[in-house]
């Protein structure tokens, strides 16, 4: 363990906090705006609530569009408005927005497919005893598509945990960058194996913690 | 005998009256439910969901819609509180015109009516309380309201002890009393039924049955259901419709419409239940008639105050004509006994026709059964 210095102690130390940091801000960002996209895109769609084409078709382009642009493009290819939002375009918090962007538009899809789970019967039910859109968005969309949304968020989360590998490219540190910039470029795999184990423990403990409440919200 | 044949179903047609006036007959309170003209294409081009239908539903009365699977009966009664809005007519709901009304308006008129669905449509994150307060949390009735009312319907539907368990761990009878419950907690005066009983076990069934017919009684609710089972009909409605490929073929008083079914497709619902059928190998059995002779098969129906008298011997004795009796049984419907009988007459032509006659003349219904060959 002889390449287990206190520097490179302090060095995992903080590139764990900064993946905690990028994955956690990206993932409550992604959930607070993947949500509300995803209903828009499921009460627009032809056959739901209000369905409306001129809402529906556009954003379901613009999500596509952002799904579709690999990662590490797109990190580079929003600088400016990264810069916009945060006011510098490297380091943690500069990774954060195109995190947070590529995971909204993987969410709002996830998320529509769990809301597409939920048994169009009990919405047909919640209409039929003269609920209005907000109320069955409210008090039975939501709700009942809360396990899926939650094992959504769990595939999420996972997946910003390797998207965020690639911070690097622009500062952003992070556990994924340790092991690319010491394991790789310094020639030490001790760092690089040590990188990959951290990540699977962090990733099946989070899985578990998915399934869990999934597990406990579910009553099927 | 082919002669005899025809001269005799000729003979005994039966006028079909029917109560084909019924939906203005009975009451004279303005109906709870007036469907009127409705037709409904799904897609351009398409058969018609619902051709030109028109029904009413007087208060308090428990009306049945039957027919097979894409008749048009599940549109029909999706109109009524319209979940699915027909392309022309009139819905007329406890005096609203539904299709006159705003989104508000209509969200209003829709907690007067309440709906019980085939796959009970509960949500299966609320316990069995919080599905039941569903309607009145919509209808903004505060929280301690909702707790006593779910209170007070709880015993009504038999569930007290079940109050906090999730509709997984409730069998299919529950998950339906939980459903009804639903339904009623907003004290609405008209409950829709969209196949309540079809997923239901016939035992299961029978107790949904006996409880919709009891809150109709103690609630005071005009019930319209739809399904696609007669014994339904059988066992609860008072008037019945029936529905083929979106027109209503024939309604009137379950008794009437059970007795004398006037549409080949009636017959063969109505057969489900009372065995009007009598199977081939049977016919074929039956000894042939002796010369100068004739067979005659045909359905006798004993209904009204004539049904209990020994008309089969008597007439025997008085025409005499020897009565075969292939099948037969005693059955009840709304509360009426009637008998059904399938008998094979062998006489002299002339005596057997007189003696159907006068089986007629006494009230009872005779009808000709085919005999293929």
């Amino acid at each position: 363990m002889s390449w287990l210095t206190p520097t490179m102690q302090d060095l995992f130390l903080e590139a764990f906090w900064e993946t905690l940091i990028m994955v956690g801000a990206s993932t409550a960002i992604s959930v607070a705006l993947g949500l509300p996209i995803a209903l828009l895109l499921f009460v627009t769609a032809p056959r739901g609530l209000s369905p409306n084409g001129w809402v529906n078709r556009p954003i379901g382009l613009l999500v596509n569009a952002l799904r579709s642009t690999p990662f590490i493009i797109l990190m580079v290819a929003i600088i400016p408005f990264t810069r916009l939002v945060v006011g510098t375009s490297i380091g943690t918090t500069a990774a954060i927005v195109p995190l947070a962007l590529a995971a909204t538009a993987f969410l709002a899809r996830l998320f529509e497919n769990a809301l597409r789970e939920v048994d169009p019967g009990v919405v047909e039910a919640a209409r039929a005893m003269g609920a209005t859109r907000l109320q069955i968005v409210a008090k039975v969309l939501v709700p009942e598509a809360l396990p899926g949304l939650i094992a959504a968020t769990t595939v999420a989360v996972v997946s910003l945990m390797s998207f965020s590998a690639m911070a690097g490219a622009i500062g952003g540190g992070g556990l994924g960058d340790l092991g690319i910039r010491f394991g790789y470029q310094r020639f030490m795999p001790e760092v690089m194996a040590t990188v990959v184990v951290l990540l699977i423990i962090l990733v099946q403990g989070l899985q578990s913690l998915g399934d869990y409440l999934v597990r406990k919200l579910s009553h099927r | 005998m082919a002669v005899m044949a025809g001269l005799l179903s000729q003979a005994l047609a039966v006028p079909h009256s029917l109560g084909h006036t019924a939906a203005t007959m009975q009451n004279s309170a303005p109906p709870a439910i007036v469907l009127e003209g409705l037709r409904k294409r799904y897609a351009a081009g398409g058969t018609l969901a619902l051709d030109d239908v028109s029904i009413s539903v007087q208060p308090g009365e428990i009306f049945g819609i039957v027919g097979r699977s894409g008749a048009g009966k599940s549109t029909l009664i999706r109109c009524v509180n319209l979940l699915e809005r027909p392309d022309s007519g009139q819905v007329r709901v406890l005096g609203d015109d539904m299709l006159g009304l705003d989104d508000a308006g209509l969200n209003r008129a829709r907690r007067g009516i309440g709906m019980v669905f085939q796959h009970f449509n509960l949500h299966s994150r609320r316990t069995v309380a919080e599905n039941i307060a569903f309607p009145l949390e919509v209808a903004g009735v505060p929280a301690a309201e909702r707790r006593s009312r779910v209170a007070e319907i709880l015993p009504l539907v038999g569930l007290e002890a079940r109050a906090n368990a999730y509709p997984a761990q409730l069998s299919g009878g529950q998950k339906q009393r939980v459903g009804i419950a639903r339904a009623l907690a907003s004290r609405p005066r008209v409950l829709l039924c969209d196949e309540a009983t079809s997923a239901l076990d016939p035992e299961t069934t029978e107790e949904i049955l006996a409880l919709i017919r009891d809150l109709r009684a103690r609630l005071d609710l005009t019930v319209l259901l739809i399904t696609h089972e007669m014994g339904v009909v059988k066992a609860i409605c008072d008037r019945v419709a029936v529905m083929e490929a979106g027109r209503v073929i024939e309604h009137g008083r379950v008794f009437d419409v059970f007795t004398r079914p006037a549409q080949p497709t009636t017959r063969r619902f109505v057969s489900e239940v009372i065995g009007h059928s009598v199977p081939a190998e049977t016919i074929a059995r039956l000894p042939a008639p002796e010369a100068g002779e004739t067979r005659y098969l045909a359905h006798v129906l004993f209904a009204g105050p004539n049904s209990t008298r020994a008309v089969i011997s008597q007439a025997s004795r008085e025409f005499g004509v020897d009565y075969n009796i292939v099948s037969g049984r005693i059955d009840e419907i709304s509360g009426e006994p009637f008998g059904i009988m399938a008998v094979a007459a062998y006489g002299a032509p002339a005596k057997v026709t007189a003696s159907l006659l006068w089986m007629q003349e006494l009230g009872l219904t005779v009808t000709p059964i085919e005999e293929h060959a």
